[in-house]
């Protein structure tokens, strides 16, 4: 069952267009990255599929329902977002961070149940910052940082993950690590995934789809394989790529 | 077995609760002993329980317990207030005084006094010029991208001495009889008899709500667009915060003038000692704030008696070194 599905949206920005008549089906298991150069709207289009921002046009369904007509809590429970730089203004600690991501579960007048907080526990493993807990978050390095966040959008278990450059701050170790483990496990789950991505190479390697926004709302997606070619790359970033064959795989290379 | 919210900081919490909740009953005796009659610690329990008539019972009941627990109201209502205004700005530094919330309070609260109607409207005029000073400050100071902190100090500050110049305009048209009432006032003075059912009941009513949104407010200061992600309305949420600051502040403006920096220091402190999650940091900075204007309303009639010294001037006393001693206490636990 598609989970989530656009049919013919506009967003915009201001007066740019970010995407024009643009349908999408997000299937389980599915790994969509959305490519684009600086400023053309990437974040803009996940906030708007994520429904945080208006739609000029057309309609998003989950499942069968409209995404404006559900819940905060409901589409909480369904979509989690992983944001590029959430600043910090207040101390607050790793523990705290991780379990924000379970607000959605957890009813409105109650605490967080023994469930929540293996939940929290388990995600912080994953991560490899269960020793961090108590740790307050601005004393963690960009890195470590990062992977509380993504054990926080762990935690909250949604069936859409979308993620604003999630491998933003991290060192290449945990860049491929992370995004393998925590790919697979999204793809073990049947949850669908889309991210904005910087690194092509990262984005081709880690996806299965890829979405690219060249500006003045046009777009083209479809399955990686058809998509990544130096033409298409090139025109998007204008800039001249290279394709480089290594073995099994392939990697861009700017010109 | 493992519990994520740390046994140690539930520990933590519940001596400081604890301790805070022997501390507003302490304020309130060690405030009602002292004075131009000392009374005794023992006599002032005793007179309390028995209830006898005595001239004890008189300077206790008619004097300065009213006092007191006006005091600890305004204590009370600032401290949360400013809990709940750093929430809605996504600042540490936000504060009723700061930002000119209690400014605007004093002006409207003036401005119908000059015009001599009757008491009840001065809470109601305070309420609104709270308000309207909260929000005008929010709408000049935010951005496409949200609030930036240097704009929103410096729009606060401006509308704050905005504020301030309307109240010297005020005082100056107004009859030298009233100036010096008005002065002390606005310096921070307790008024003589409690607080009204009202005062209590907006502090009440502010504090249910805060303590039941408090998960809410916790997401709120890690981003709108990430609490509105979480399934938090933040809209309603900032709103209802909105409101409820204001009123605090209007109930603190109109029972003891402009008090500074309770607000401010309080939910530092408290932050320091219990965390940031607002669960615990609601309660904790609520009684904080209420016994520590409690004992400095006592030190503002005793310090220097028989003369009287506006509380807002002690407040600064105390609670600018207290501040900057926690900040740097803070700041050196977490380099460690």
């Amino acid at each position: 069952m598609t989970l989530l599905s656009a049919e013919g949206i506009e967003a915009s920005i201001g007066k740019r267009v970010v995407c024009r008549d643009l349908n999408l089906s997000l299937e389980p298991g599915g790994v969509w990255s959305i490519l684009g150069r600086n400023g053309i709207g990437k974040t803009t289009l996940l906030l708007t599929l994520a429904g945080l921002r208006p739609l000029n046009r057309g309609h998003i369904r989950l499942g069968r329902d409209p995404l404006d007509q559900l819940t905060r809590r409901s589409r909480a429970q369904k979509i989690g977002l992983l944001f590029q730089n959430p600043e910090i203004q207040f101390p607050t600690t790793v523990n705290e961070t991780v379990m924000n991501g379970r607000h959605p579960w957890i009813q409105r007048w109650r605490d967080s149940s023994e469930h929540d907080q293996s939940i929290a526990e388990r995600e912080l493993n994953r991560v490899g910052l269960q020793d961090f807990g108590s740790r307050d978050l601005s004393s963690l390095s960009g890195g470590e940082r990062r992977r509380v966040e993504l054990a926080a959008l762990a935690a909250q278990e949604t069936e859409l993950v979308f993620m604003d450059e999630p491998v933003n701050h991290l060192d290449l170790h945990f860049q491929t690590q992370l995004l393998k483990e925590f790919l697979a496990e999204c793809r073990a789950k049947a949850r669908a995934v889309v991210m904005v991505m910087h690194d092509v190479n990262l984005a081709t390697r880690f996806s299965d789809h890829l979405l690219l926004l060249y500006g003045e709302g046009e777009t083209r997606q479809g399955p990686v394989e058809l998509i990544a070619n130096e033409e298409n790359l090139s025109r998007l970033y204008q800039h001249q790529l290279h394709r480089y064959q290594a073995g099994d795989t392939y990697f861009f290379y700017p010109a | 077995m493992f519990n994520f919210q740390t046994d140690r900081d539930s520990r933590r919490f519940g001596w400081v609760i604890s301790g805070l909740a022997v501390l507003v009953p302490a304020s309130l005796v060690i405030s009602a002993s002292a004075g131009s009659i000392a009374i005794d610690w023992s006599v002032v329990v005793e007179t309390i329980r028995t209830g006898r008539p005595s001239i004890d019972h008189t300077i206790i009941f008619e004097l300065r317990l009213p006092r007191s627990v006006s005091a600890l109201v305004v204590g009370a209502s600032l401290s949360l207030a400013g809990v709940l205004m750093q929430a809605l700005l996504r600042n540490p530094l936000a504060d009723p005084y700061v930002l000119g919330t209690s400014g605007g309070a004093a002006v409207f609260a003036l401005i119908v006094m000059l015009l001599g109607l009757p008491y009840q409207t001065v809470s109601l005029a305070a309420a609104v010029g709270a308000v309207l000073s909260l929000a005008l400050v929010i709408f000049l100071s935010r951005d496409a991208g949200g609030w930036s902190s240097t704009r929103l100090l410096l729009t606060g500050i401006v509308v704050a001495s905005g504020w301030g110049a309307l109240i010297s305009f005020l005082l100056s048209i107004s009859q030298q009889s009233q100036v010096q009432g008005m002065l002390f006032w606005l310096m921070g003075d307790f008024r003589e008899g409690g607080p009204g059912f009202l005062h209590c009941l907006v502090l009440l009513v502010v504090l249910v709500f805060s303590l039941f949104s408090s998960r809410g407010l916790n997401l709120l200061v890690a981003g709108t667009l990430k609490a509105e992600s979480l399934g938090v309305h933040t809209l309603r949420l900032r709103l209802a915060m909105l409101i409820g600051a204001g009123l605090l502040t209007a109930v603190a403006v109109t029972l003891a003038g402009a008090i500074g920096f309770v607000g401010l220091v309080v939910p530092h402190m408290m932050r320091l000692i219990v965390g940031s999650d607002h669960r615990r940091l609601i309660p904790a900075s609520l009684m904080m704030g209420g016994s520590l204007l409690v004992i400095t309303e006592m030190l503002a009639r005793t310090v220097l008696a028989p003369r009287q010294l506006p509380v807002g001037v002690i407040t600064a006393f105390v609670g600018v070194p207290l501040f900057l001693y926690l900040l740097r206490r803070g700041s050196r636990t977490q380099t460690q």
